[in-house]
């Protein structure tokens, strides 16, 4: 024991989230199967998350903790997304219990990937190495391959779920060959040295942007942005809809700390040779998004597609380069998630069959007339499709509005002119689906929903905080600002 | 030209000619005999790197485990070829595009230069690679060593939960039940008393 630092055990308080969480995984998956009869898993995944929200709160400080010799940072940053994520884990854990069940899926298993794939996002939000960054990325898609996989009778979930697995795999080798070069030009994998040994200057600069090259291409197929968007609608329409509720949602606040951690902690010197590969996805993102969109009769493609646009949008306002470019970015991908949820989770709600089990709701046809059917539950539909359109009062609205100002901000007027003629474009697409849950005669033999309460409350709680948001989108935006600045001190 | 110049061509040489054999072999378990000849190759490099744990693990976990499984698996697998083939030919030109763009910039960006780094120095002769290796993954790399561990978890989880069935025709054995068999288990002594078969009816017809 030559070396003093031996002695010393790491601070473990910065990441008693994350390793509650795996204790809890564990826990849930040795009980499921010592006790085959009883029906834990769910309770138990709703108990951690809310003790993981407590424990974040509880250990958060207003400062910057770095810990395990710089593999792994805390921060607001990462505390007010972990909060957005175990949020969002538990809204998917809620409204797909019904739709697993009427399916057979309601089991251990699906838990348990559930907060496999959340303790991968909270790895990725908190890392400060390429390593744990990663580690974090492949720990979340490996828990979603498998989900996508669940259904296991399904040919379609299958094939969504081995497309997912080779595109995952490619784009994980795109990251890796990345980092590997940039670690080879600045020979350190830490992200805040990176970002010290980038200032100082490097002695082969085309070395380094053939390494960005691939970095930037990894991270567009993760966030699924034009060019690399072809897997997003084959598998959010291949995947059940439960696990599409939750790929189109919690993963994306990952996806951006992912971005943020990587561009602006590590990358931030090189912010020049970035900014017009992201202006580059987001444009092609919102066109192809927003366009192809247009054609889909299915919703949940619909909504991939809007996916896109949308991510396609979250780039924008990263790709400014400026702190009010990140605080409107992460202002977008918290709006973002709340309104992925509410719509994908309609969906989930509306696939029930009573009668008929394992009836989808996936076409836009099977919403037709909801208002004479159900006028609570197409009231909040064409609340989300409104919000994501981008019409005012509602927080779609506003994330836009933050964005756009960043960009102008920054100097990118002919960007900011694009976007808005984009959303245009796309608002026709959401207010299609308005017209059809209004304005169109029901189907015959469309199903009756029986409410089931604590859905029902959960959701119209989503909706409710979508609304208030647009209405009074300060104190988040003032706390999105405040994270990003003791992030990016 | 240093001797361990010499190895290093040699090997590299070798190294890709088996992973070009590899991709182009006709038969799925001369690949994989390929395929371990580049792990060896490669194990071999690693060793010139003075990597010398690495390329032991290489060999041994790749070599000894995965790849044995591995052909155990191609040689089980009736994978018919020809069908995995059929769109060879036509995908060929516009593979080959791509590939060599992707050379030939690699060439122009990476060339032969050393990324402006300096000369990493040799270690002593004592120098311990495992040692270090050692106490580096468990001091200064052990979160990311045991997400690590997460990781594999997860792999088993969703391994078993994508192939486990419960089937419900099957009828298991228990080697102690059958072990512990008595007599009495198998044969019941039923009490018969004796009795004259009946006699048959006559027939009027």
């Amino acid at each position: 024991m030559n070396n003093p630092q031996l002695a010393t055990l790491p601070d473990f308080t910065p990441a008693l989230p994350e390793i509650f969480i795996l204790i809890m995984a564990c826990a849930i998956l040795l009980l499921g199967v010592m006790f085959k009869d009883r029906d834990w898993a769910y309770p138990l995944t709703l108990f951690t998350l809310v003790a993981a929200a407590a424990i974040t709160v509880l250990t958060s400080v207003p400062q910057v903790q770095i810990t395990f010799s710089g593999q792994f940072v805390d921060d607001p940053m990462a505390d007010v997304l972990k909060l957005m994520a175990y949020f969002a884990t538990l809204t998917v854990a809620v409204y797909s219990r019904p739709y697993l069940i009427e399916r057979g899926l309601f089991k251990v298993e699906f838990f348990v990937l559930v907060l496999f794939a959340l303790l991968g996002m909270m790895v990725m939000i908190s890392a400060n190495h390429f390593l744990t960054l990663y580690i974090g990325l492949e720990l979340l898609s490996l828990s979603l391959y498998a989900l996508v996989a669940l259904q296991r009778d399904s040919a379609q979930s299958t094939e969504a779920a081995m497309k997912y697995f080779v595109l995952g795999a490619l784009a994980s080798g795109f990251l890796l060959y990345g980092m590997s070069l940039l670690y080879g030009v600045t020979g350190t994998l830490e992200l805040p040295a990176m970002a010290l040994a980038l200032q100082a200057g490097v002695a082969d600069q085309p070395v380094l942007i053939f390494g960005l090259v691939f970095l930037i291409a990894g991270l567009g197929f993760k966030l699924g942005v034009a060019p690399f968007h072809m897997w997003v609608p084959d598998i959010y329409h291949g995947a059940p809809s439960a696990v599409t509720l939750f790929i189109g949602s919690a993963p994306k606040l990952a996806a951006f700390a992912f971005t943020i951690r990587l561009l602006v902690n590590g990358l931030h010197p090189e912010v020049a040779n970035w900014q017009g590969m992201l202006a580059v996805m987001a444009v092609l993102s919102l066109a192809i998004g927003n366009l192809a969109a247009i054609m889909q009769t299915n919703i949940k493609r619909m909504l991939a597609y809007s996916t896109i646009s949308h991510m396609g949008f979250l780039l924008l306002g990263i790709m400014s380069g400026t702190f009010a470019g990140y605080a409107a970015g992460m202002f977008y991908v918290i709006a973002y998630v709340l309104m992925s949820l509410g719509s994908f989770g309609l969906v989930v709600y509306l696939s029930r069959g009573g009668a008929e089990p394992g009836l989808e709701a996936e076409n836009i046809d099977d919403f037709r007339g909801l208002n004479s059917r159900n006028p609570w539950l197409a009231a909040m539909m064409a609340i989300l499709m409104f919000s994501m359109a981008g019409l005012p009062p509602f927080v779609g609205f506003y994330a836009k509005l933050a964005i756009l100002q960043s960009l102008v901000g920054a100097g990118y007027v002919w960007l900011a002119v694009v976007a808005v003629m984009f959303s245009l474009i796309g608002a026709f697409y959401y207010l299609r689906v308005v017209k059809v849950l209004y304005f169109d005669a029901p189907k015959p033999n469309a199903p009756v929903y029986a409410a089931i309460p604590d859905v029902q409350a959960l959701l119209s709680v989503n909706v409710l905080a979508v609304m208030l948001l647009g209405i009074l989108p300060q104190p988040l935006f003032t706390l999105c600002t405040y994270a990003m600045q003791m992030t990016l001190q | 030209m240093q001797f361990t110049d010499f190895v290093f061509y040699f090997l590299s040489a070798i190294l890709l000619l088996a992973s070009l054999r590899v991709i182009t072999a006709r038969n799925p378990v001369h690949a994989a005999l390929s395929l371990v000849l580049a792990f060896f190759t490669a194990a071999g490099l690693w060793l010139l790197l003075e990597a010398e744990f690495l390329a032991i693990t290489l060999v041994l976990v790749y070599i000894g485990a995965v790849m044995v499984l591995f052909l155990f698996v191609v040689m089980m697998l009736d994978i018919n070829l020809e069908e995995l083939r059929r769109g060879f030919w036509s995908y060929l030109p516009a593979g080959l595009l791509v590939g060599g763009l992707m050379v030939v910039e690699m060439i122009m960006v990476l060339g032969s230069r050393d990324f402006g780094l300096a000369e990493p120095l040799a270690h002593a002769a004592d120098y311990s690679n495992t040692k270090e290796l050692g106490r580096v993954l468990y001091t200064e790399y052990v979160y990311p060593f045991e997400l690590a561990a997460v990781l594999l978890l997860v792999a088993m989880i969703a391994a078993i939960t994508l192939t486990h069935r419960k089937r419900a025709d099957t009828r298991p054995i228990n080697p102690a039940d059958q072990v512990k068999v008595k007599r009495a288990d198998r044969i019941r002594m039923v009490n018969l008393k004796p009795q004259k078969p009946e006699a048959p009816k006559e027939d009027d017809a």
